[in-house]
């Protein structure tokens, strides 16, 4: 016998708290671009944590400068099916002066041949907050 | 600790789908295949089982690590469940490694199973990208080829590395794979053919990235009076090793290198490392599985090895981390056809072909990739090309 196949529809909605992350997105909301910064060894960080993966010690917060420059990249012709309507888009990992881990994030404005790693970008932010990490992205200087 | 062997294991044939089987009847196939091969064993020999899958997403079955163990009854030995990404299956078997060394187990069964047909591959591509930050990664569009794509652009430009080599490793495993009947993606392939084919996130190509699959796998551990008994050719396990490093790539440092027992600080006095161009979790499971194995040169000492190939660029990122080559070379090492089979025609001019094997299995590129269980079923096809071709020592 063929197996039998049906369909089984799942939804869910998730109460999804930024808790201790939650300054860097209404960072997002004011144009600025929270990292933090650890207290004891001062390693700094352009995707913000509240403790420091070095030394276990408590960060602060630390504003980043809003040019940066592109340490890698990708453009995407296919993803995860939430954004696949979205396709092509590029993705970056920003380097910043004064910071020691990178950020991810998109790239706008820019043909897909023209990226290059070293590349100068400019972080531009959302008119209307929707409290996403996409509330930011970069362009080209 | 005890000294452990591999004393059988068994799989079925990673297939896009099997709508025929559920994951219980698919780790059943593979433990009675894994029994079939050492008849004098029995159930009662059997002290506990470790059971691997990666998402719950895809079963939508949670405890499914035990109605697996109930169906292969194995009820109520002692029974647990393993995770770990990419590594799940990987991780499932030093577990079982880990109860018959401690001498907590005589006999431990490690199990793995995925069944990721049971949403289209863009969903699937979501629920693995799940496994990245969702405050930072995730909501960015990030999904793991695109990752993968973004630390092999690094790796291209520290290292010079090409996609035409990375194409080469696509056309190594694919051909590999014609030789291996559980294989669900054998064929004949050019470097033309891999760059041709579509672009999923560049520079990554359909043909430079595995495919999702459903499947399983079984390996049988026991110690030594165990496998004595029952086996006479069983594998001895000699060193494992595992690591670990930031999940958001953002995060991973630029220090120092690990260096393994043949590599001097000098070879890398400007590198900063890992980045993103590397994977230090996979350095410094290499570094522990050596040491422990008392490998001192890798290149001399390994027969052929079988790694985690889940994209073409990742198997070239891999050479270097099990320290196959320095960091740096593994585009040239893949080009001297080092990695290689002997002796198969791959439409390639290989000066050093077939020195030492990389992934004469097909890998996971050509294999299939059913999360659970690929790295179990890595180390089943080893296991059973050295039974084919040693004798007990």
């Amino acid at each position: 016998m063929d197996p039998l196949i049906i369909n089984d529809h799942y939804e869910i909605d998730y109460r999804h708290s930024y808790a201790e992350d939650s300054p860097f997105f209404v960072g997002l909301s004011k144009g600025q671009l929270l990292g933090s910064r650890c207290t004891a060894c001062g390693y700094t960080y352009a995707t913000p944590r509240s403790h420091c993966m070095e030394c276990g010690a408590p960060t602060a917060w630390h504003e980043l400068p809003l040019t940066g420059r592109v340490h890698t990249y990708t453009t995407c012709h296919y993803g995860g099916e939430q954004f696949l309507k979205e396709t092509p888009f590029t993705l970056i990992l920003v380097e910043f002066d004064g910071a020691d881990t990178l950020f991810l994030s998109r790239l706008k404005d820019v043909e897909p041949h023209g990226v290059r790693i070293g590349m100068p970008v400019l972080a531009r932010f959302a008119k209307t907050p929707t409290y996403r990490v996409t509330d930011v992205w970069f362009e080209p200087v | 600790m005890s000294p452990v062997y591999m004393i059988s294991g068994g799989i079925t044939k990673f297939a896009k789908a099997h709508p025929d089987k559920d994951f219980r009847l698919m780790v059943k196939e593979a433990y009675d295949y894994a029994l079939r091969d050492v008849p004098p064993f029995s159930k009662d020999m059997i002290d506990g089982a470790v059971g691997s899958y990666f998402s719950d997403h895809f079963t939508r079955q949670l405890k499914a690590a035990s109605m697996a163990q109930d169906y292969l009854g194995l009820c109520p030995k002692p029974s647990k469940r393993i995770e770990g990404g990419g590594a799940t299956g990987g991780l499932c078997f030093q577990s079982a490694w880990e109860a018959v060394a401690s001498g907590r187990m005589n006999c431990c069964v490690a199990f793995g199973f995925e069944t990721m047909s049971r949403v289209n591959t863009w969903k699937g591509n979501e629920f693995i990208a799940l496994a990245s930050d969702t405050n930072f990664d995730f909501p960015v569009g990030g999904f793991y080829t695109g990752y993968y794509a973004m630390m092999v652009r690094r790796h291209m430009h520290e290292y010079g590395t090409t996609v035409e080599q990375m194409a080469m490793v696509s056309v190594k495993n694919h051909m590999n794979a014609l030789y291996n009947l559980y294989a669900q993606k054998a064929k004949r392939l050019t470097i033309k053919q891999v760059r041709e084919s579509p672009m999923v996130a560049t520079p990554l190509t359909m043909e430079d990235i595995c495919t999702m699959s459903d499947g399983a796998a079984v390996c049988i551990l026991a110690a030594e009076d165990v496998a004595a008994k029952v086996c006479n050719r069983p594998v001895k396990i000699t060193g494992v090793g595992s690591g670990s490093d930031a999940m958001r790539m953002a995060d991973r440092p630029h220090g120092k290198v690990i260096l393994l027992a043949h590599e001097r600080e000098s070879d890398y006095a400007h590198l900063k490392y890992p980045g993103v161009h590397s994977f230090r979790g996979g350095r410094m499971a290499a570094k522990l599985a050596y040491e422990m194995a008392g490998i001192r040169n890798p290149i001399e000492e390994l027969s052929f090895v079988e790694l985690h190939d889940a994209y073409t660029s990742s198997e070239i990122q891999t050479y270097e981390d099990l320290g196959l080559c320095k960091y740096g070379e593994g585009g040239k090492f893949v080009e001297s056809g080092v990695p290689f089979m002997p002796g198969v025609d791959y439409g390639l001019e290989l000066p050093k072909q077939g020195r030492l094997p990389v992934n004469p299995s097909g890998g996971l590129l050509a294999c299939g990739h059913p999360v659970g269980s690929s790295p179990s079923g890595s180390c089943r096809a080893p296991s059973r090309s050295i039974w084919a071709t040693t004798s007990f020592r």
